[in-house]
């Protein structure tokens, strides 16, 4: 019934796509926002823009507008929702500068936008105009004054009868709007038709028919409406990278997937934004791979079953943000101390304490790493694209049960809700987790039969013939026996971190990105990956000597920091955490207190690593560092001028 | 190496257990104190199962009462303060096959880790839950507990507990989907038996409290309730526990009650005057949370593999 709608429409508008076409100018990028009142859709409109694009063989990174509120006041600065996506012929690695277009539902929202420098003087703005005839008074001179301000700033905006044009197909546009703005997105950026109308189809799958066909009216009624309408029409080419069979998710589905193609068959969690989303995907489909999703009365809770799962030869991934990963922590170190192989997911949002939930901050690094009463070693690797949220996670499986240990895999609300393009992983057999061992065991081996050279040793499951020993968190002995004896726990915590030294020898070096000498070093870790070498680039671009490296690996680090550091003039870190900038108020170098990384570097390689970090909750562009670049380019160039 | 053993099925009958192959080193809990008869109890419950040692996991939380798996042979998990029944279900949601036992205190289940308690029975997992309750914190050395009785006198509270105890029984059977909830004194060996061994062969989560005496910190409490037994109540019924022949005369007061009526066990266990012991509630037809977390683990390499592909499929471009 579908295909028929489809393929008579197609029929019907296939020499209109011809004309189209021949009139659109060809552009390498775009970053288009869609904003509107929180429940209008904009995110759905937003999203499958940006599928439709990858599928097209375009570099997509979306990145979402989220009030904090389920329902906002609506037309209120506060309230803006929406979704930024950044769509182009090469593959996108971040959210980038201001945007080029925007469609915008309300001007309130609007007015939040361009308060956060997401727009330019040349911005085009097409506009819902239905707020100009509003029957209330105070909403038509809102209107009219926020306009003024547009045209002050330069925004190119167009007043568009969007409401009015819904109207004609639905009787109630709240639902439908964004349909509609998407069929003109579609035509402005010669989308292709067929293959939104099948993404609409796939949204609203569970959903009747009718539904299904008039949001399709919506898209044609969007698509036509642009086509005579709207003076903007671009095309732009598929990407090289796209002969290769890809695939397009969120970094929180990239999670879901990762758990099941490592075999795990449990995640255990507590609903907790922004991580949840990655258990709602499994919720859907963790079934194909006989897998189970267990919501846990609490965040404690949900780690002790994963824990219970993991002892019994199951190892289990629970998924949580900062505060889960607070009350988890006397567990985390209990697994640390016991030996239990685990895999945790921290999503990171805003902090401290409840912070800003929907927001991004890289800001449980050391928390990961150091929130434990005493030495609890344990492995911390930080995803910076989604391709590696799935990857990482399959990883942190392995390194789990090799070496024995909780595996942190840190990303962030950025990755978390972006949609990116990546290579479709070739899954094997071996990905997964071997059969839980229920051979005998050997009764002359002990519980913890650690291997001197590596502090590796192997681990009896329940089950197992002549195995049965007592885990304990307490202090114990090679036999596992509470030992409170002066050797034993001295003996068992340099076992513990000896496996980090045998992993650390199995790392390699990070690659420089630019060249392995130069003016000023930047050090990055997580979903900042693509921005900061997006920065880098044009500050290399403009003649400076500048190159950046980018860790995985932070517990333990990645070897030969130092000597890589040594090639430069001036190393700094670049992160969303929290630090005091070098020339504020009462700060000096003494009581100055570093972002995360930079702390980790400055203690690891004893280099004086300087940083730059924000706490604004929003994702870093590139203009933000190449600012930032070029204040430490003086610095240096100035610091050589002097010395010449 | 992995997998099952060729001879798996042979050999559980070539072997027998004794009582000896099911304790481990031996135990340090005080003289006199009452967890000894209960360790005692479930050694004699798993030889009468012939239950296979590697086959049982001893999960506890942290206090006097959850040294126990130190005392079990098979596999033991003394883990975090309150947090035993998490890793318990953690456990059985993904190996069925296995024997799980908990050892929990008062302190341990009903305060810090009450809200694992209170969905732990929701969950109605098939394991079996010892609460050892003495009504005091033992190894921190005379505490007030949530079961600790008014005004007696404690080192957080000199002067006396301030508020009346809570009600362990009355909270259990609160729970929806509870489905097994005994009390038992730990000075009778019989009747002690036929509860632990009850409560294990119950599927499902059962949930016994056992009054247990503390001879350091809670001698007066308990010695009041043995030396006088007119302060319990048997509860007795062809569905509840077994009363060993004799071991009914010890007790003046007795009561006739099905354990498939919810609102008389509740009337009972609400009643202060008289401490119940027997079976409480028993619902065979609960909802095992076990039975929908182990789904899928019959699941073939191929067919995961598969079901990474279909999954991959929807997000193919």
């Amino acid at each position: 019934m579908n295909d028929q709608l489809i393929s008579v429409q197609e029929v019907s508008s296939a020499a209109e796509d011809l004309q189209a076409r021949d009139a659109a100018e060809p552009i390498p990028e775009h970053i288009v926002e869609i904003v509107s009142d929180s429940g209008e859709g904009a995110q759905k409109c937003g999203q499958t823009f940006g599928i439709v694009s990858a599928r097209m063989g375009n570099g997509v990174w979306t990145v979402e507008i989220i009030p904090a509120e389920i329902q906002p006041p609506a037309r209120t600065p506060d309230g803006a929702s929406g979704i930024r996506i950044r769509v182009g012929e090469d593959l996108m690695t971040n959210m980038g500068n201001e945007a080029n277009l925007v469609v915008a539902f309300n001007e309130q929202v609007l007015r939040s936008r361009l308060a956060s420098h997401a727009y330019k003087a040349g911005t085009i703005v097409l506009l819902d105009n239905m707020w100009a005839s509003d029957s209330s008074e105070d909403i038509r001179t809102q209107y009219s004054e926020a306009l003024n301000e547009f045209a002050e700033f330069g925004l190119e905006v167009y007043e568009l009868p969007i409401q009015t044009e819904c109207l004609k197909v639905v009787p109630d546009p709240r639902k439908g709007k964004n349909m509609f703005v998407l069929g003109m997105l579609s035509h402005i950026y010669s989308r292709d038709k067929e293959q939104a109308l099948n993404e609409i189809a796939n949204i609203f799958s569970r959903k009747s028919e009718k539904v299904i066909s008039t949001n399709h009216d919506l898209f044609r009624a969007g698509y036509l409406f642009a086509q005579q309408n709207v003076p903007y029409h671009y095309e732009i080419a598929p990407s090289k990278l796209a002969d290769k069979p890809m695939v397009v998710m969120s970094g929180n589905q990239a999670v879901g997937l990762g758990v099941m193609a490592s075999g795990m068959e449990m995640v255990s969690m507590y609903p907790i934004t922004p991580a949840t989303s990655a258990s709602h995907y499994l919720a859907d489909d963790f079934h194909l791979t006989g897998g189970f999703v267990h919501q846990a009365e609490d965040e404690i809770a949900a780690i002790g079953f994963a824990i219970g799962a993991s002892y019994a030869g199951k190892t289990a991934c629970t998924i949580t943000s900062g505060p889960g990963i607070a009350l988890k922590t006397e567990m985390i170190s209990l697994a640390s101390m016991a030996e239990i192989p685990l895999v945790i997911v921290d999503v990171q949002r805003g902090g401290p304490s409840t912070g800003l939930p929907t927001k991004v901050e890289q800001g449980d690094l050391l928390t990961t790493m150091f929130g434990a009463p005493g030495d609890s070693p344990k492995v911390i690797i930080a995803a910076a694209t989604i391709s590696e949220c799935f990857h990482f996670v399959t990883l942190a499986r392995r390194l789990a049960e090799s070496f024995r240990i909780p595996v942190i895999v840190l990303t962030d609300a950025n990755l978390a809700t972006g949609v990116q393009p990546f290579e479709r992983p070739d899954v094997t057999i071996d990905w997964f987790a071997a059969p839980v061992d229920q051979s005998d065991w050997d009764e002359n081996v002990p519980a913890y039969d650690w291997d001197e050279e590596t502090g590796l040793s192997a681990r009896a499951i329940p089950g197992m013939r002549n195995g049965g020993y007592v885990l304990t968190g307490l202090a114990h002995n090679r036999k596992g026996k509470i030992a409170y004896d002066t050797t034993s726990n001295q003996e068992g915590s340099d076992m513990r971190s000896l496996k980090m030294a045998t992993l650390a020898g199995t790392l390699n070096r990070p690659e420089v990105h630019g060249e392995a000498e130069g003016d000023l070093l930047i050090v990055g870790w997580g979903s900042t990956l693509g921005t900061i070498e997006e920065a880098v680039d044009v500050a290399r671009e403009n003649g400076h000597k500048v190159s950046s490296i980018h860790l995985r690996f932070l517990s333990p680090l990645e070897p030969g920091l130092r000597d890589i550091f040594s090639k430069f003039k001036k190393v700094m870190t670049i992160e969303i955490n929290y630090s005091d900038a070098a020339n504020a108020p009462r700060i000096t170098e003494e009581n100055r207190r570093y972002a995360q990384l930079a702390l980790l570097l400055r203690a690891h390689t004893l280099v004086d690593v300087d940083c730059w970090s924000v706490v604004s909750g929003h994702p870093l562009q590139p203009g933000n560092i190449s600012r930032v670049i070029m204040d430490r380019v003086a610095e240096i160039e100035g610091d050589k001028k002097c010395l010449d | 190496m992995f997998g099952l053993k060729s001879d798996w099925s042979l050999n559980a009958n070539d072997r027998y257990f004794t009582l000896d192959d099911y304790a481990r080193s031996l135990p340090r809990w005080c003289t006199g104190c009452g967890d000894l008869g209960i360790l005692a109890a479930i050694h004699r419950v798993c030889r009468e199962n012939q239950i296979l040692p590697e086959n049982m996991v001893s999960v506890s939380g942290i206090g006097c009462s959850s040294r126990l798996p130190h005392y079990m042979n098979g596999y033991g998990f003394h883990g975090l303060h309150g947090r035993a029944l998490p890793v318990a279900c953690g456990v059985k949601s993904r190996r069925p096959d296995l024997d799980i036992w908990v050892a929990t205190g008062d302190g341990d289940c009903f305060s810090i880790g009450a809200a694992h308690w209170v969905h732990a029975l929701r969950y109605n997992m098939d394991i079996t839950v010892l609460v050892f309750d003495n009504g005091i914190y033992g190894l921190t050395k005379k505490q007030t507990s949530p079961t600790t009785p008014e005004e007696y006198l404690t080192n957080t509270h000199p002067t006396g507990a301030l508020l009346p105890p809570l009600n362990p029984l009355t909270v259990s059977l609160g729970v929806s989907n509870i489905s097994f909830v005994a009390q038992m004194v730990d000075w009778n060996p019989p009747l002690l038996y036929e509860t632990i061994k009850a409560a294990h062969d119950h599927k499902g989560t059962s949930f016994v409290r056992i009054i247990q005496r503390c001879p350091v910190y809670m001698e007066s409490l308990n010695l009041e309730m043995m030396d006088d037994p007119t302060n319990l109540l048997l509860l007795h019924h062809e569905n509840g526990i077994p009363v060993p022949e004799g071991v009914d005369r010890l007790f003046e007061n007795q009561l006739e009650h099905d354990p498939s009526n919810l609102p008389a066990a509740l009337g009972i266990a609400a009643d202060r005057s008289k401490m119940p012991v027997g079976l409480l509630y028993r619902n065979d037809e609960a909802l095992c949370y076990d039975e929908l977390s182990s789904v899928g683990l019959d699941m073939s390499y191929e067919e995961k593999l598969a079901g990474v592909n279909t999954a991959l499929d929807k997000f193919s471009v």
